[in-house]
């Protein structure tokens, strides 16, 4: 086939990936716009495989049938609220991807100074993404701790990584070589890279991690794509590492942080909140449920805590239960609750809560006075009033979901410790708050018991 | 001009990737993010050349092995975005659509 004909079906399958992720953005159309960006990859893996570059079949169909069956077993035996800690894998895998195709094109022949630019850069974006996503999986699943780890002179150290993955880029530029030191040396720096750069960002930040991943994989395909003179790697490239972006701002903007905030600074380490005191209201299932079968509008508000509780279910049944008592339902959700992107909409709706029901932060906030009881499972920081009163608190001027002007508010908490982020909660005192304790899945099972009575 | 015109591509790519994910829900915030996050997975392509070019040991064996990373990710994410979307349903019928508050 000759190059031009292959580009034209490159062109074909850059189309369908835009009209793929346009899809996406829309519910009703968005298994297709995934179908139809699987189909534009489909074409271009096959037209590259009639390319007369490609010669040895044997080893990439072993290579492919590998990966492919890898990928399938993990997306098909994955729990939804591990989301994150797949999605964290499959970054790496994009980033060591390639990390490895930039490697590899330093072996084809005539390459040009500005073609070795590129391969370094798909060696250092590539090494951050797949060193990166590996600690931020650590931290996902708990496999190391999810606290930011800062130490002294973090910074400094991570200059002087910076500083020498420049001195060795360039004495790679002075001598590009297929043996050269410098480019082990390049290869390493950028995984150690990578794990700094993750090491210092806490649990309740990884959603901005994981956007950024997201789109440094994208980035590095993109300059893989220069390295090997390939268009549709850039292209592809281009739109995933322009999308990372865009989702790691919306996630900084839900914090009220820059992203340099959130990169360069453990979280909490900056201000201490002002310690509020007040008596909490404990309150028992019995009368939750009395509170709720009065209720015309309830509203859930999910955080990291439903997902550990594998609650959503037993939510989405106490959900029903109300809307059958006359009750208005709906499902207000934080753009960062949970530990990425979204994540608390794909656990609802896996236990079968329809998408219209779902409503984001601006939705709910101008309505919430009249909303009679706000539920609240397992997120704290996303509802902690102390981000509008308290300005030495390390969450001053995030936005939050007002569930405190609701008429009722439960909160559902394992017991009286503050959230993830340290921070005190003056929800927990509020007049109309009542504390229903105990684990969220147990608490709800058992207001859901009451019902049935 | 090969790198020139490739820059070119590149600014454009970008502009669209902003102008098509700045209107998503965040609903669909985790399916949109594997999903892009298979298209990332277009570095199998390369993998592929590389593997297949026949001209050096290391490089098909690098290639080879980005091509099974690659694959997990371009299958993996398609497939487990598909499924993610697959539970995204709207409210079904028999119960009444427009229920009275």
């Amino acid at each position: 086939m000759s190059q031009e004909l292959i580009n034209v079906f490159y062109i074909v399958a850059a189309a369908l990936f835009v009209f793929g992720l346009k899809q996406l953005s829309s519910p009703a159309t968005a298994v297709r716009g995934n179908l139809l960006s699987a189909v534009g990859m489909l074409i271009a893996v096959v037209v590259t495989l009639f390319s007369q570059g490609v010669l040895e079949f044997q080893w990439m169909a072993v290579a492919a049938i590998v990966g492919a069956l890898i990928g399938a077993l993990a997306a098909q035996r994955v729990a939804m609220t591990a989301m994150p800690e797949m999605v964290a894998l499959f970054n790496g895998s994009g980033g060591v991807a390639s990390l490895l195709v930039g490697w590899a094109a330093l072996y084809n022949p005539g390459n040009t100074a500005f073609i070795h630019i590129s391969i370094l850069l798909s060696i250092l974006i590539g090494g951050v993404t797949l060193a990166g996503s590996i600690i931020a999986w650590g931290k996902l699943s708990e496999v190391m701790t999810s606290r930011a780890l800062v130490f002294a002179a973090q910074r400094l150290v991570n200059a002087l990584i910076l500083i020498a993955l420049v001195v060795c880029g360039t004495l790679f530029m002075l001598a590009p070589a297929l043996d050269s030191p410098y480019l082990y040396a390049v290869i390493a720096l950028s995984l150690l890279f990578g794990v700094m750069a993750v090491i210092p960002i806490g649990g309740a930040d990884m959603p901005v991690v994981i956007s950024l991943l997201n789109s440094y994989s994208g980035l590095a395909a993109c300059a893989a794509g220069f390295a090997i003179q390939n268009n549709i790697l850039i292209v592809a490239g281009a739109l995933v590492g322009a999308a990372g972006i865009i989702l790691t701002n919306i996630m900084c903007k839900a914090m009220n942080r820059s992203l340099a905030n959130v990169l360069f600074s453990g979280f909490g380490a900056v201000k201490t909140a002002s310690k509020v005191e007040g008596e909490v209201k404990p309150i028992n299932a019995e009368d939750a449920q009395l509170i709720l079968e009065a209720a015309s509008s309830v509203a859930f508000v999910p955080g990291y805590g439903m997902a550990v509780a594998q609650a959503q279910h037993v939510v989405r049944e106490l959900g029903e239960i109300l809307e059958k008592n006359g009750a208005e339902v709906s499902y207000a959700v934080h753009p960062v609750a949970g530990r990425m992107p979204g994540h608390m909409n794909v656990l609802l709706a896996e236990a079968n809560v329809p998408y219209d029901q779902l409503v984001e932060m601006d939705d709910i906030n101008p309505r919430i006075e009249h909303i009679d009881v706000a539920v609240v499972i397992g997120a704290n920081d996303v509802v902690n009033p102390a981000a509008r009163q308290d300005e030495n608190s390390p969450i001053y001027g995030m936005p939050i979901i007002n569930v405190d002007h609701a008429r009722t508010v439960f909160v559902l908490k394992r017991s009286m410790a503050s959230g993830f982020a340290g921070v005190d909660n003056p929800l927990f005192f509020g007049a109309n708050t009542r504390m229903l304790f105990g684990d969220a899945k147990a608490s709800i099972s058992a207001v859901i018991g009451e019902f049935k009575r | 001009m090969e790198a020139v015109y490739l820059a070119f591509v590149l600014m454009l790519s970008i502009f669209l990737g902003f102008e098509l994910i700045s209107k998503v829900p965040a609903t669909l915030h985790t399916p949109l993010m594997s999903g892009a996050n298979a298209i990332s997975g277009i570095t199998l392509v390369g993998a592929l050349t590389s593997a297949g070019s026949g001209m050096d040991a290391v490089a098909s064996l690098l290639g080879a092995v980005a091509v099974t990373f690659a694959t997990i990710n371009v299958v993996g994410g398609y497939l487990v975005t598909n499924r993610m979307l697959g539970m995204f349903k709207k409210k079904e019928s028999p119960r009444q659509p427009e229920a009275p508050a």
